[in-house]
């Protein structure tokens, strides 16, 4: 019997604003505790909320950019629930008319394109924390993080396994970070994935009971909670157990998921609107100042680079991984004119995919802290292709640019790194080479053309990689031949 | 609709609001009433009428994002009734 796993995802994306949603204090973490809880975050009576314009630009940003509907006329409503790092005894969202309706998100599996639809985002305060471990009997609250915006984006129960579960949120987390809403820290818990997971058999038209995991903070929990909770549901359903509706908690040392409250225990959270916010309004003139403020979306950069630089795939999609990679890409390739324009692209491609990304990983680094700069790596590219360094070569002088010299040129005069060209100078070690292999040779006139291979090498050997590789290849069939 | 005392009680329950069956009992009229009301007002034809969301008919204030709200947490937990390290102290929350 095959079954089929149905996955829906609700992420909670906190909005990179300076102060909170309602009030003025700052969201910066790191402070002591309850520094930044202020009157308003701490339900003090006669206090109002009042509305984050940024915030609001930002969910804005968010819709835009899922080609999402703009409700220009959202309501804000109070979630009731009892809890204590939760002051006010109900969390502000967004119900009825949340700000953003629909959109859609299109991403890659296994080279396939796939494109989920969005149900909604909606505004929200982030709750408080409480600190169970450390008090007898009691718990310790910090409201620091009370208030704080939140943008919750809720998908179609679209996904069909695991892997897209999790290329649809690295795509999510990648575009809001693009579009400048989030920092996209995710153990700070700045970008946290609810999934809901059901099964039924394949062909099957109604959907199964779902169960709900909360709270997975990183790509590679999302993948296990996914993996473990659908193949649990399937056991279950073969035992003849039925799946009761649930929320669960995805426990990482076990890699299991337990059951946190069933259906009948869920809250019955009592939305009402606000009456302390009025309807939240958004001009058209808002709306065209944001589209015309996004930048090139990544997807759009992509298909760019495939039909203008005619990159491939995996090297395009690591490009536009981050707007930092896409910057320093276009930036080097400016350097470059409509001639040398597509192979130059390649090999920006190559580099900073390859070299570059690893030297930035081990230092920590991203794009923008990066010591080589577009600039200086583009001259790298230049003496590339028009072959005074070897691939060998340019690796050295790489490493002389990262560690702080700046100049191509000087570095390889300096150094001595360049590619010998003289044909006369490298005919010399060829020669030399043949007289002092002559096993080889006579291999390879034998008709072992693996032996070639190995001549090539003692010329390279010689010339300490200067030679051109492909120059002495030359040179030696036609001594040879 | 015929609100219960079960209703009452469910309704205390889910606001933290402890009562006794005599008190649900006494509330159950004056409550009934308010629900009334509704009834009555769910009588009216609201074909064309556009649902509000507040009684007033104006839009929401936007504020710029600036922090304005400087450290007080010494003055704001002047009144608490427990503190450590800064952090209110609770009796223990277990989530259901």
């Amino acid at each position: 019997m095959e079954w089929e796993i149905v996955i829906g995802i609700e992420t909670h994306v906190q909005l990179s604003t300076e102060s909170k949603i309602f009030s003025g204090a700052s969201t910066d973490v790191g402070a002591p505790p309850n520094a930044h809880a202020c009157e308003v975050d701490l339900a003090l009576p006669g206090v109002l909320p009042v509305l984050n314009k940024d915030a609001v630009g930002k969910a804005i940003r968010f819709g835009v950019a899922t080609q999402a509907t703009i409700n220009q006329r959202s309501i804000f409503a109070r979630k009731n629930y009892f809890y204590p790092d939760l002051p006010k005894g109900y969390q502000i969202s967004q119900m009825e008319i949340p700000i953003v309706e629909g959109g859609k998100l299109k991403f890659h599996v296994n080279k396939t394109e796939r494109t989920v639809n969005l149900t909604r985002a909606h505004l929200e305060e982030d709750a408080g924390k409480s600190l169970h471990e450390d008090f007898i009997g009691m718990s310790g609250i910090d409201l620091n993080r009370a208030g704080t915006p939140l943008l919750e984006i809720v998908s179609e129960p679209e996904m069909r396994s695991s892997n897209e579960a999790v290329e649809y949120a690295k795509t999510l987390h990648a575009l809001v970070r693009w579009i400048g809403i989030c920092e996209g820290n995710m153990q700070e818990g700045n970008f946290r994935c609810d999934a809901n997971v059901s099964v039924r058999r394949k062909g099957d038209e109604k959907l199964g009971t779902r169960r709900e995991i909360k709270n997975l903070n990183s790509f590679k929990f999302l993948q296990q909670a996914i993996e473990y909770e659908a193949s649990w549901q399937m056991e279950q359903i073969e035992d003849g157990l039925a799946i009761v509706q649930a929320t669960v908690l995805f426990d990482p040392d076990s890699g299991e998921t337990r059951l946190m409250r069933t259906k009948e225990d869920a809250h019955d959270y009592r939305y009402f609107p606000d009456p302390d916010l009025l309807p939240l309004v958004i001009d058209d003139e808002w709306l065209i100042r944001t589209r015309a403020s996004l930048p090139e979306l990544p997807e759009s950069k992509a298909k760019r680079y495939q039909s203008e630089l005619e990159l491939n795939g995996p090297d395009v999609a690591s490009l536009v991984s981050s707007l930092e990679a896409a910057t320093y890409f276009e930036a080097t390739l400016d350097q470059f004119d409509q001639k040398t324009i597509k192979p130059a692209a390649k090999l920006i491609a190559n580099w900073m995919n390859g070299e570059l990304t690893a030297s930035l990983n081990r230092a920590q680094k991203d794009f923008t802290q990066c010591p080589i700069n577009a600039e200086t790596l583009s001259n790298l590219i230049k003496r590339i292709l028009d072959n005074t360094l070897s691939t060998k070569l340019a690796r050295l002088v790489f490493e002389e640019l990262w560690s702080g010299n700046s100049s191509v040129d000087d570095i390889i005069t300096e150094k001595g790194f360049k590619q010998m060209s003289d044909t006369g100078e490298i005919e010399a070690y060829v020669s030399q080479v043949i007289k002092e292999n002559s096993q080889q040779v006579a291999d390879f006139k034998a008709g072992k053309e693996k032996a070639l291979n190995s001549l090539v090498g003692q010329v390279m050997k010689l010339t300490k990689g200067k030679a051109n590789p492909t120059q002495v290849n030359d040179i030696l069939k036609t001594k040879l031949s | 609709m015929s609100l219960t005392k079960q209703d009452v009680k469910k309704a205390a329950d889910l606001a933290r609001i402890e009562i006794t069956d005599q008190e649900a009992e006494d509330a159950l009229d004056p409550l009934k009433k308010v629900f009334t009301l509704i009834e009555e007002m769910q009588q009216l034809n609201t074909e064309n009428v556009e649902p509000m969301a507040h009684a007033q008919d104006i839009s929401t204030r936007l504020r710029d994002d600036v922090v304005t709200e400087v450290d007080q947490r010494e003055l704001l937990q002047a009144s608490a009734p427990a503190i450590e390290n800064g952090l209110f102290l609770v009796p223990k929350v277990i989530d259901q």
